[in-house]
């Protein structure tokens, strides 16, 4: 025998089932008066925020090609100097009126999401070097057993993204599009396919 | 200001044998929604170890009363009146301050408050379903409502699920982010339920049920239940892997 590590297991994830709405966003879905708002919904910056403002939109596909219209989903980025509003963030303060997080349902009708947004600024890999401007996703919806981790990197960033650290190291390069958002004007579109040939790269991070 | 140093570490790698496929197929939505390739790993960066702080100023005092939160004034929702508390902790057995919690769940009698819920169960008029709290400096929450009834659902023509209330839990880092169920102590219905059952490890669906706690029972008013919640934990970083000029 051998000393025990005393490490505790993280406790397991259950789907987020058909009616998330009614805990992370009970506005949205009818139920009025407990919470002023929805968390994380309206744009991610107040007036006062630095950088370039965009409008993140796109739809969930499962694998038969069909949008879920009852999914949830949650970003995470830096802000436009490639801080992070978080006590994590060690490497300086990130804007004051860019809270880097949001949250938004898939409408119940289309499937659509939508953030706005500000384009983020470029944030070190492990090892010093620049990660090309990009935003983590988080998706749960009934019949996900674990949230889904993403990123989106942005089309308009070729050049940061043929240097990019993570993806430079996709071995099937075929599939490095699914993680391009593609920017047009100020709209990037950005679609998840969670199955299929065009199956989005999740992270195990 | 320098942030405490432990939370500069990368979390320690998630156990995906404890925690359930994304495919399985007694569970039928999960078929067509579940991914088919390998995820692809990676190593923390700052965009995964870094996370957004929710402080208790956004809380409103009914927030994790789910008893009066939605209720007419003077009036209380049906049901079986608990108290739920526990701790957030991460896998080194730190607790974990500051986590905000969101829970919900259905009525005394298995119905949500939801426009896709077709079960024909009553609403309670008195009964939102939804609550939230962040934990305190020792990782501790509490909150009351009614104990929710189990229901059927559409996966196979006769499964019912087990009481439960959701969870979603935010820690520190956005890669901590989790969204769970709690189940009660000695409810049958728990080793028949297919979406419990996306969980192969006897231990990790044990570990999701709340024992009855009498202990912090409320004589003539509620039950207790404790439901501890386990994020992952983060590795001390006892020698920096510096570059050489970095």
């Amino acid at each position: 025998m051998v000393q025990d590590l005393g490490l505790l297991k993280e406790s397991a994830s259950q789907t987020a089932g058909p009616y998330v709405h009614i805990g992370l966003t009970p506005n949205f879905s009818d139920i009025r008066g407990v919470y002023e708002t929805d968390l994380g919904s309206g744009p991610l910056y107040n007036d006062g925020a630095k950088g370039e403002r965009i409008t993140i939109t796109g739809r969930v596909f499962d694998g038969a090609g069909m949008p879920l219209r009852d999914a949830l989903l949650e970003i995470w980025q830096a802000d436009a100097d490639g801080l992070y509003n978080s006590p994590s963030e060690h490497r300086g303060k990130a804007d004051p009126n860019f809270a880097g997080w949001g949250r938004c349902p898939t409408n119940m009708d289309d499937g659509t999401f939508i953030f706005e947004t500000i384009k983020p600024g470029k944030v070190p890999f492990i090892d010093g070097r620049p990660m090309a401007p990009h935003v983590t996703f988080w998706i749960v919806a009934r019949g996900i057993n674990i949230g889904l981790h993403t990123r989106m990197y942005f089309s308009d960033e070729e050049a940061a993204n043929g240097a990019d650290p993570i993806l430079t190291r996709i071995e099937h390069k075929v599939r490095v599009p699914t993680l391009i958002g593609i920017r047009n004007g100020d709209i990037v579109t950005f679609n998840i396919h969670l199955q299929g040939e065009r199956e989005t790269i999740f992270f195990d991070s | 200001m320098k942030a405490d140093p432990a939370e500069h570490g990368a979390f320690f790698q998630r156990d995906r044998e404890w925690q359930p496929d994304a495919y399985t197929p007694w569970y039928k939505t999960s078929v067509l929604r579940s991914p088919q390739k390998a995820l692809l790993s990676l190593n923390n960066t700052l965009s995964e170890i870094s996370g957004p702080v929710f402080g208790h100023n956004i809380l409103n005092e009914l927030d994790n009363d789910l008893i009066l939160n939605f209720a007419k004034p003077g009036e209380m929702p049906i049901g079986e009146r608990i108290i739920v508390h526990g701790r957030v902790l991460d896998e080194a057995g730190r607790p974990v301050p500051g986590a905000l919690l969101e829970f919900w769940q259905a009525n005394a009698g298995g119905r949500y408050r939801h426009k896709k819920e077709t079960y024909l169960a009553p609403l309670d008029p008195n009964f939102g379903g939804c609550g939230r709290t962040v934990t305190d400096a020792d990782g501790r929450y509490v909150f009351r409502t009614i104990k929710p009834g189990p229901y059927p659902w559409p996966n196979g023509v006769n499964d019912w699920r087990p009481a439960h209330i959701h969870f979603s839990i935010f820690g520190h880092g956005f890669a901590q982010r989790l969204i769970t169920q709690m189940y009660f102590e000695g409810d049958p219905l728990i080793w028949k339920c297919p979406i419990v059952r996306t969980i192969s490890d006897e231990a990790a669906i044990r570990q999701l049920i709340a024992p009855l706690d009498m202990a912090n029972t409320i004589p003539m008013d509620a039950r207790a239940y404790k439901f501890d919640i386990v994020l992952r934990g983060r590795r001390s970083t006892l020698f920096e892997n510096r570059l050489e000029g970095n």
